[in-house]
């Protein structure tokens, strides 16, 4: 009988095996539940990249001295979730604002060819991001897909003429590493977070 | 060599709907996948195996098609990587030992195969229209809820196709009887 058994036993085990690595331990189902633990696991190096922002002037987009940076994906005519996303980014803006928080927070447009800084201010205005603390700053088009990849962000079209991505905000800690990602609505884990890390 | 040139075009269909899949789910879960299973299903339509390793085999087709069934994957397999990794496993690791296997597989243990087919089918198709967030970053909400949809469709037909010979087929070994209406039996 157990001769008989073994190979069964045994490709149940590699099959099992398998399937557990394939889930991170059972933890991760989705391909966005895995980009969030990898970049925990393994923070990923965030590349010297300059941005324009709503003024046309140049910033970096790592964090500078002691900062830290919050980064979300949008498009500035993106007709729901941005909206609530920039609702709630405000949100931490003012609550960190409060706390007197190094902390730079960045609305990173993957449609840099339509997002021009007229565009971006708009939207700035409409969230009430002033530039001080939280600005809209577009990459060049050409280092968008590096940029893209890096945060594992997947845009795709819709089907009015706008996108869908995997929204969330993205932590650049101070070794200038993305560290961490965090649902749009998710403002206390953020605050949590960066208290943490803060000291 | 008829069954081979099959195998060959289930193939050919597979790889030809390669850039179709990257905006259709349905395409890809149901149609390209499935197209891969099938050449490996031909491929090995022919041949025999000795019993001892028929579970071992349903247990490799198992694993390959649990692997596959999770969401990331289903992501990972428009990546060049998974591309190739899906085009090799689905129709060698899933198709061919399921083929293999199942000639020797009791009725109890086809029936469980079947009946777990279709809760699964049943359970994925509720995920998939009434997931709050995108299981899939590669697809649309829009996109997802038509593979929810088209998972329930494929639980429905499947149901009747296996549950109507069960229920008003002829009982097997009794196919040719007095009437001579074997041949009309579904």
């Amino acid at each position: 009988m157990m001769p008989r058994a073994l190979p069964s036993v045994l490709i149940a085990s590699i099959g099992l095996g398998t399937l557990w690595h394939a889930t991170d331990g059972g933890q991760a189902f989705t391909s966005e539940a895995a980009r969030r633990l990898d970049v925990v696991r393994v923070p990923r190096p965030v590349p010297a990249l300059q941005l324009e922002d709503m003024s046309g002037q140049l910033l970096p987009l790592s964090p500078q001295g002691e900062e830290v940076v919050l980064v979300e994906f949008i498009y500035t005519v993106c007709g729901d979730i941005c909206q609530i996303a920039g609702a709630d980014f405000a949100e931490i803006r003012d609550q960190l604002e409060q706390r007197g928080e190094p902390v730079r927070m960045i609305s990173v447009s993957f449609d840099p060819k339509r997002d021009t800084p007229e565009q971006m201010t708009i939207y700035g205005e409409a969230h009430e991001a002033d530039g001080k603390m939280w600005t809209v700053a577009r990459p060049r088009p050409e280092e968008l897909p590096a940029l893209l990849k890096l945060f594992d962000v997947t845009v795709i079209p819709d089907e009015w003429g706008g996108f869908q991505h995997n929204a969330a905000i993205h932590v650049i800690n101070r070794d200038g590493r993305f560290s961490a990602v965090f649902d749009t609505d998710a403002i206390d884990a953020v605050l949590t977070h960066l208290e943490e890390h803060s000291s | 060599m008829k069954l081979l040139g099959l195998a060959f075009l289930a193939s050919a269909e597979a790889v030809a709907l390669r850039y179709a899949v990257v905006e259709s789910p349905i395409q890809h879960v149901l149609v390209q996948m499935p197209l891969l299973v099938l050449a490996g299903v031909l491929l090995a339509w022919n041949r025999q195996i000795r019993q001892e390793w028929a579970v071992p085999l349903l247990l490799v087709a198992l694993t390959v098609f649990l692997f596959w069934m999770l969401p990331r994957n289903v992501d990972w397999a428009l990546t060049p990587t998974g591309e190739i990794a899906k085009y090799l496993s689905l129709p060698l690791l899933l198709g061919v030992p399921l083929r293999l296997s199942w000639p020797w597989l009791g009725p109890v243990l086809r029936g469980f195969l079947k009946a777990n087919a279709l809760s699964m089918l049943g359970v994925l198709g509720f995920l998939y229209t009434h997931a709050p967030v995108r299981i899939c970053n590669s697809y649309l909400v829009s996109a997802q809820k038509d593979l929810g949809m088209a998972f329930f469709y494929l639980a429905a037909g499947l149901g009747c196709l296996w549950a109507i010979p069960i229920l008003f087929g002829n009982p097997s070994g009794q196919r040719s009887n007095a009437t001579g209406c074997a041949s009309c039996g579904v």
